[in-house]
């Protein structure tokens, strides 16, 4: 069978590359027959490239007018148009992020058939069986796609993206498009820029220090933000709710839907341990907990944990790694 | 009376959800495909309370409208009456079991409504939603809706702004910057918390809640469902942690195992 997979491109310090989320959902799709890449707007050589170390067989590319800002429905109508373009195209997949999820639903909703979001693995063809996150990511649900096309969003940071082992040589085409009026009366007008991401030095961080609601305000940062700076190579990480109530900005955000990092040392101080957010620093070295619940799970999956107020703690770990310091 | 050409008096429509308010374990019913929520609160998804919020304030502000809509069982009454408490003056209860329906299913179900309410004369410029379920988080009701009364939709709002006969929406984009679209009413919106602070029901809100009538509907068609085969939950792990203290006194224990790490400066 052949996969659709709808990705995703950012521009990084070294250029443009596929999101890592969308490599996550080129790994999954792998696995389950050929793959075919979608790509909107433009597809740089660095991109098709790495499309290639996927071992994807097909580059289709979206461009011109319609695709110059975002709109939902022109992306879907593009990936109709490949579904209906390619040969026995029987999936389509795209990672679970905020487009993907829109994305897709349009899709699905076109072609009359079911959508799962969040799946973390695919079991059987026909039909397709389904593990995804649901209940906040408490509990999996298998659900069958039984339709002619199966629609899925993958789950971010729930596989390693890995390269093929031997790459591929894929053709490049343009994919022809027509997208209708209809399909712009939801388009971005404008964009304002967020705060300038700095998630690189995140990423690279040998320690992360985490925050979650129980910083309990955008005040509340002061104490984590000096102890990042008596660590050696820190950096802060928060959880969705830190950028969701806007205490931080969204580059941050740790988590299937924000960075994933392997710090030597996460210390998580009060966040819950929810599965979205354990995807994003599960592979951290050692997780130190300071939370007031020792029941939080972030906590019992912890290897250390202190219980109590962060308000308290972490002043008196500071004023700590200051006394040694100067002692 | 609403009419998007007169730039004033918003209807909007709000679609919630009762959800089990989860706390740290959860378990099953005996047959695997629910959560047994038998000794657990309920409410809906913060996402739901946003989109109420939205829908109060474009009302207030244009001297227009609120309604909010679920479809669940009968209990459902307790969020709607939260939402009419908090500034909604309608409520509708299509009363259904949620648990048989897949997203298709529900979006036909509030099309259903929001066609018949035009019937009698009652046009929502606005139908919100939340972005997706905290149950079943399946991310399109909202869109699936909006191909079903031909409307465009936006997903993922944080904040919006009526003026004439467009609604100005701002969501988060991908690099951590705002999105702004401009989209003529009538339109679907589908929101992300964020952008609002949901306010709290003053007791007079609570007292006039309660007179409000709840308009029940009884849903036209068989639905789908979801396809659920059944739920999982992960493993139990056993807790391997070693806890190093408690309160600030802990903090010699912390810093030991900073410099045992080695990343202290
Ligand atoms: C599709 C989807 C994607 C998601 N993606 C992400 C993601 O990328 N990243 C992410 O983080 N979340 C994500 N989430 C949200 C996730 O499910 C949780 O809601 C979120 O991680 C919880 O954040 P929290 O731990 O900060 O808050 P809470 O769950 O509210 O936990 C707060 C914790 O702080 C503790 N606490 C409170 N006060 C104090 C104090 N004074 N001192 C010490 N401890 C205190 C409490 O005991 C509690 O354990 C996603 C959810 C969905 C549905
Ligand atoms: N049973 C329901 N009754 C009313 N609205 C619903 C129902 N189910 C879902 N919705 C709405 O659709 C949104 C997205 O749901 P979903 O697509 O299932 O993730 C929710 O946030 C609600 O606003």
């Amino acid at each position: 069978m052949t996969v659709l997979v709808l990705v995703e491109t950012e521009t990084e310090a070294e250029g443009a590359a596929v999101a890592e989320v969308s490599r996550e959902t080129l790994t999954l799709a792998r696995a389950l027959g050929d793959v075919h890449a979608l790509v909107v707007g433009e597809a740089p050589p660095a991109v098709v490239e790495q499309l290639a170390s996927y071992g994807v067989q097909r580059v289709l590319v979206a461009g011109g007018e319609a695709y110059s800002s975002y709109a939902a429905a022109a992306w879907a109508t593009a990936v109709v148009a490949a579904v209906r373009g390619g040969d026995q195209v029987t999936a389509v997949a795209a990672a679970g992020t905020p487009r993907g999820n829109e994305v897709l639903a349009h899709v699905a909703c076109r072609l009359g058939v079911a959508m799962a979001a969040n799946v973390v693995s695919v079991e059987g063809d026909a039909p397709m069986t389904v593990s995804r996150q649901v209940l906040g990511g408490s509990a999996l649900e298998v659900m069958p796609l039984a339709d002619s096309v199966a629609v899925l969003s993958v789950a971010g940071h729930a596989c390693d993206p890995r390269p093929a082992e031997s790459a591929s040589s894929p053709e490049v085409e343009a994919l022809q498009v027509e997208v209708p009026e209809a399909d712009l009366r939801a388009r971005v007008v404008r964009t304002e820029p967020g705060e300038p991401d700095e998630s690189g030095s995140l990423k690279s961080a040998r320690v992360v220090v985490g925050a979650g609601r129980g910083a309990g305000s955008a005040d509340g940062f002061k104490d984590l933000v000096e102890l990042t700076e008596l660590l050696d190579n820190a950096a802060l990480g928060v959880s969705r709710v830190v950028t969701s109530l806007g205490w931080r900005p969204h580059h941050e955000q740790v988590g299937q839907t924000g960075s994933r990092v392997t710090p030597d040392l996460y210390l998580a101080c009060g966040i819950s341990g929810a599965i979205q957010h354990w995807a994003g620093m599960s592979s951290s070295k050692t997780i130190l907990a300071i939370n007031t619940d020792p029941d939080a799970p972030m906590v019992t999956k912890a290897h250390y944990a202190v219980i109590g107020d962060l308000h308290e703690i972490v002043p008196a770990i500071n004023e700590e790694l200051r006394r040694r310091r100067a002692g | 009376m609403a009419n998007p050409s007169t730039g004033s008096g918003r209807r909007v429509l709000v679609c919630i959800k009762r959800v089990p308010d989860l706390g740290g374990e959860i378990s099953l019913t005996a047959d695997g495909m629910s959560v047994d929520d038998s000794n657990l609160g309920h409410t809906v998804s913060p996402h739901e309370e946003a989109a109420v919020e939205l829908a109060i304030q474009t009302a207030k502000d244009t001297g227009g409208e609120a309604t909010v809509l679920t479809l669940g069982s009968s209990d459902a009454v307790e969020q709607l009456r939260n939402a009419l408490a908090l500034g909604c003056t309608g409520a509708v209860l299509v009363e259904a079991d949620a648990s048989a329906y897949g997203p298709a299913d529900v979006a036909a179900a509030i099309a259903d409504v929001v066609r018949e309410h035009e019937r009698a004369g009652t046009t929502y410029d606005l139908v919100l939603l939340g972005n997706d379920a905290s149950d079943t988080g399946d991310f399109q009701v909202g869109i699936r809706l909006s191909y079903l009364l031909d409307r465009p939709v936006v997903a993922g709002v944080s904040t919006l702004g009526v003026s004439g006969d467009r609604v100005t929406a701002r969501g988060q984009s991908p690099d951590g910057g705002t999105e702004i679209y401009e989209v003529p009413l009538p339109a679907v919106l589908t929101v992300m918390e964020g952008g609002v602070e949901p306010r709290y029901p003053s007791i007079p809100g609570r007292m006039k809640a309660k007179k409000i009538k709840i308009e029940e509907i009884a849903p036209s068609g068989e639905p789908a469902g979801s396809g659920r085969v059944r739920l999982t939950l992960p493993p139990a792990q056993p807790s391997q942690v070693t806890v190093l203290g408690e309160g600030p006194e802990a903090a010699g224990a912390v810093v030991d195992l900073l410099e045992k790490l080695g990343v202290t400066r």
